[in-house]
């Protein structure tokens, strides 16, 4: 009988290919932000309303991800910025390969910031590093208090946090204090802001406080 | 998670090894889990079951080891074990400037077989 020792990570493969990405990103002194939340937060919206807001400021693009359609990459392209949609057809997770290879086809030479739209899942996303420099998770206050403390990983992994919905906590169970309570035991140090992409209300906030993360990244 | 292609992963490293070290017949597989990532250890043991009828793999065991989640307090400087996986706080003086030092881990071992 013999024994083998191995100690491989069983996602060695994607941790390659996300080093990869990185050292690309980091040469290119691109900033990239992994767009995260559970289906429905209204990471999209985010999305559009930041574009809005840095449109002549900076160039960026869009990768997006998710299982069918390529709805969310035409609402994106409709703002002048350049998108590609990736399709998972059914995997509810993006991976460092397909990052890359749409990396490729993004033609990011002029850019200085990239935004990755993850399939929405608060689950598999947080196991997958795309080789971004930071994790934005997104949580709507529609979604209730509970997200936190039932997918601890994907908070706990998160740079900043945004509690998108704002404008119908009057309406909603969601408690701000609970969540910053719940916040401050599982990511103490995450940045938080509170917005509503549907209002605009909130997001110039969390737009100059990326503008910071761009030019620190620019002086590398 | 995706236990089966995770699993579908792992036995592939395997056979590559196995075949680097002239073992014809696998006897046991050694994971590691950490209890804080999003892989659930029965659904890669049942992944296991259905991907293991070859000749290189029939009748092997998969071994499971879960590793707790466990902290360094950067206040205090203790090691705690947490019991939940949602607050990471140290038990003993109530900081939450904590390090995770264990619970991520997601590896194969080792595994053991017989040599030709």
């Amino acid at each position: 009988m013999v024994q083998v020792n191995m100690e491989s990570h069983l996602l060695g493969a994607n941790e390659l290919l996300a080093r990869k990405n990185r050292t690309q990103f980091s040469q290119q002194g691109l900033l990239v932000v992994n767009l995260m939340s559970s289906p429905g937060s209204g990471k999209t919206t985010i999305l559009e309303k930041s574009i809005d807001l840095l449109d002549g400021q900076l160039k960026m693009g869009v990768i997006e991800g998710d299982l069918y359609t390529d709805e969310d990459a035409q609402r994106i392209e409709k703002k002048g910025v350049r998108v590609i949609q990736i399709n998972t057809e059914g995997a509810c997770h993006l991976d460092a390969g397909m990052v890359g290879k749409a990396f490729q086809r993004l033609a990011a030479g002029d850019m200085d910031l990239v935004f990755i739209e993850n399939v929405g899942n608060l689950v598999c996303p947080a196991e997958f590093d795309l080789g971004e420099d930071f994790r934005a998770v997104v949580i709507s206050t529609t979604e209730g208090n509970d997200k936190l403390r039932k997918y601890p990983l994907i908070f706990r992994e998160a740079r900043v946090v945004l509690v998108n919905k704002i404008d119908l906590l009057p309406y909603v169970d969601f408690s701000l204090d609970r969540f910053r309570e719940d916040l401050v035991r599982i990511n103490p140090s995450a940045a938080v802001f509170m917005v509503s992409g549907r209002t605009g209300e909130g997001i110039e906030a969390w737009i100059q406080w990326l503008l910071g993360e761009v030019k620190r990244k620019n002086l590398k | 998670m995706h236990e089966l292609s995770i699993m579908e992963g792992v036995m592939d490293m395997v056979r590559e090894s196995a075949r680097d070290h002239n073992i014809s017949k696998v006897n046991k597989l050694k994971l590691v889990i950490g209890k804080l990532t999003m892989v659930l250890p029965d659904s890669l043991q049942f992944s296991f079951e259905v991907l293991s009828q070859d000749e290189l793999f029939h009748g092997a065991v998969l071994d499971i080891e879960m590793r707790d989640i466990k902290i360094l307090c950067k206040q205090c400087g203790q090691y705690s074990v947490l019991e939940d996986g949602y607050s990471f706080v140290c038990p003993e003086c109530g900081s939450n400037h904590v390090d995770i030092v264990n619970g991520r881990e997601l590896y194969l071992d080792n595994y053991e077989g017989e040599d030709n």
